[in-house]
């Protein structure tokens, strides 16, 4: 009933064709015209797009959601990637070479033929200062990133901090500001100078961005107040005892205070294991 | 510690499909007839075949079925339907004084050539509930009465063509070169051209074109026309014949079509550059029988003509991206997703604020005891 990969091959030649012209100008926001999917707007149909487009049949896919492989929303993805293509799935990272995620980088560094898919929710990181995106494409036209700054210092001013969490501002190769899909702050470092290919995909808002690798990444920051990523000092994971992964807080079972664990699944597994 | 890294998600979302199966099942009875839906449920579908952008009121009613009768659900099935179907070939132009009519009524003029038809309208019910229905076994209306069909099959003159003859209406203008937008294959980019305008229009969601043309209407906005001309009825489908490249007509839809007359303005001809008063147009025309969006989409269209917005309304960007139900309905239902991983960043920043203003306190507490 539906083809491989479900979508019609030229709709999937057209995306690849936006992705090419995304990884020829890093951080640049390319529309295309996204499809409806059998899965909700929102809920990852830009990464889907550009998996379904690049699949091929000897792909090994690893799709997870925020660090997570048996996460309901990943697994639903995985369900409908195999059922229209019949792949194989892993939740190894290393052997993965096509990854689809929803919200973090994985903890273990990919290498330079593995590609990493972002689910993106909000492609525009000048949404935040302006609302209208004949403004936002002239900004960036212009590289006009003054409000941003402007944005940054007033954070400072009336909270003594940068408020920015997660889907922290980078700007790429020196030249186009780029929205993190929103990732951690831990995992914005990640994207600079990386051995992969870093796609991301807006379904909803109908943008293709892309990072190639050995690509500058630097998050926004001003002289005096740097980019610092979340803090876990004198945390580790319930599971693996990692002091070195992305944590997520746990309020505590007993009732009071709280417990760490990995959002990473597949890094805590590999700890636990060894 | 149970509930950390929780594993089985595929389990508990197979669980949830049976459940979901079993809610639409449980109350026993004989499943509802897909052609009962398709022919019962009229406007039902015509709402889901005008937002799903497809026009068959077949796989609209599977669809309904589906999902117990959610249109936004059902009409999101049909749209990832037809994300998966070539495009085989495109249909050519048809003027819609072709249209096989079976209602139009002007609220213009008192009366019109071909005189106004009422026909199928609800517009002067009694909005009473008819009990009677619950107890209905067999249908009791008689057929209307046969019209002589060659008399109906002539095409029939619009009212704006008559304010037109007297160089009181804007003409379209348009470049005969130029191919129409398609929404479905070409990235949108702002400003749109009117063609992807009113395509984005037509596929918006029932309610939200009503609220954008109503606030227009309001004040939130200038425009507040007089309806020219509502139509209903069928549109032959032409396409070229690939070979002998004549046109053929392969079916038909049933659309509504709205033409609203609009606040006049100074007019410059552009090829002899005499100026001159005339009305504007704001035109609708959705799939299915549906008089209430096909009047606001008209509005919209006007609204959105606007060179210099002053309202909301008038702003593409504002109206043409909150529109489209797949797009609301699908960003504001993610937010049921784990967001475990951003709020932890959130947690960390807010816990870092609260700390440095502690400590600015307690520096600031501590000079004062030295004072």
């Amino acid at each position: 009933m539906y083809n491989f990969a479900l979508l019609d091959e030229n709709s999937k030649r057209e995306i690849r064709r936006s992705v090419l012209k995304a990884i020829a100008i890093p951080g640049f926001q390319v529309p295309f015209a996204s499809r409806e999917l059998p899965i909700f707007y929102g809920w990852g149909t830009g990464g889907l797009q550009i998996t379904l487009s690049l699949i091929g049949k000897d792909e090994i896919l690893k799709v997870f959601d925020q660090g997570d492989d048996d996460s309901v929303n990943a697994v639903n993805l995985k369900r409908l990637i195999q059922l229209t293509t019949g792949v194989e799935v892993t939740s190894d990272t290393q052997s993965a070479t096509l990854l689809q995620t929803r919200h973090r980088i994985p903890e273990q560094t990919l290498t330079s033929d593995q590609v990493l898919v972002l689910q993106v929710p909000m492609p525009e990181p000048l949404r935040k200062v302006e609302s209208r995106e004949t403004e936002t494409a002239r900004m960036h036209a212009e590289k006009d990133y003054g409000k941003m700054f402007v944005k940054l210092y007033e954070d400072v001013l009336h909270h003594g901090e940068i408020t920015l969490s997660s889907d922290y501002p980078v700007l790429v190769f020196d030249r186009h500001l780029m929205a993190t899909t929103p990732i951690p702050r831990w995992d914005v470092p990640k994207l600079d100078q990386a051995e992969n290919l870093f796609l991301f995909g807006a379904g909803r808002e109908k943008k293709i961005y892309a990072v190639p690798p050995y690509t500058d990444v630097e998050p926004l920051s001003l002289e005096d107040y740097a980019f610092r990523v979340e803090d876990f000092s004198n945390k580790q994971c319930v599971f693996c005892k990692s002091t070195e992964s992305y944590l997520n807080e746990i309020p505590s079972p007993e009732g009071a205070g709280q417990i760490y664990a990995c959002s990473d699944t597949d890094f805590c597994q590999k700890n636990r294991n060894q | 510690m149970g509930y950390v890294g929780v594993k089985g998600g595929k389990d508990a979302i197979l669980n949830a499909e049976e459940l979901v199966e079993y809610y639409r099942c449980r109350k026993g009875g004989t499943p509802l007839k897909v052609s009962q839906i398709e022919d019962q449920m009229r406007l039902l579908i015509d709402k889901i075949i005008s937002e799903g952008s497809l026009y068959s009121p077949r796989v609209s009613a599977i669809a309904l079925k589906q999902t117990e009768g959610d249109p936004m659900e059902a009409s999101y099935l049909v749209r990832a339907f037809r994300s998966t179907v070539p495009r085989t070939c495109f249909s050519i132009p048809v003027k819609s004084e072709e249209m096989f009519l079976i209602r139009r009524i002007s609220s213009s003029f008192q009366n019109i050539p071909w005189g106004q038809v009422i026909g199928p309208s609800r517009d002067y019910a009694q909005r009473l509930i008819r009990f009677e229905l619950e107890d209905e076994t067999e249908f009791s209306v008689d057929p209307p009465k046969k019209h002589d069909e060659s008399e109906l099959d002539e095409p029939v003159e619009k009212v704006v063509d008559y304010l037109r003859k007297q160089g009181l209406m804007q003409n379209p203008q348009k470049d005969p070169e130029q191919k129409p937008y398609d929404i479905t294959r070409q990235p949108i980019t702002f400003p749109l051209d009117r063609s992807a305008r009113l395509q984005r229009l037509t596929r918006g969601e029932d309610g939200a074109v009503l609220a954008f043309g109503y606030a227009s209407l309001r004040g939130w906005g200038s425009v507040h026309p007089t309806i020219a001309e509502v139509r209903v009825g069928y549109l032959p489908v032409k396409i070229l014949h690939p070979y002998w490249k004549t046109p053929v007509t392969v079916g038909k839809v049933m659309v509504t079509e709205v033409e609203s007359i609009c606040s006049f303005s100074k007019t410059t001809d552009p090829t002899t550059g005499e100026e001159s008063y005339m009305f504007t147009l704001g035109y609708g025309l959705v799939f299915g029988h549906n008089e209430r969006k096909a009047i606001a989409m008209s509005i919209l269209d006007r609204a959105l003509c606007a060179e210099h917005p002053t309202s909301p309304i008038e702003d593409q960007e504002f109206v043409l991206y909150h529109i489209d139900n797949m797009e609301s309905q699908g960003f504001i239902s993610h937010l049921k997703l784990p967001h475990y991983v951003s709020f932890q960043s959130a947690l960390d920043r807010i816990r870092s604020i609260a700390a440095k203003r502690n400590e600015t306190a307690t520096d600031a507490s501590e000079e004062k005891e030295h004072v």
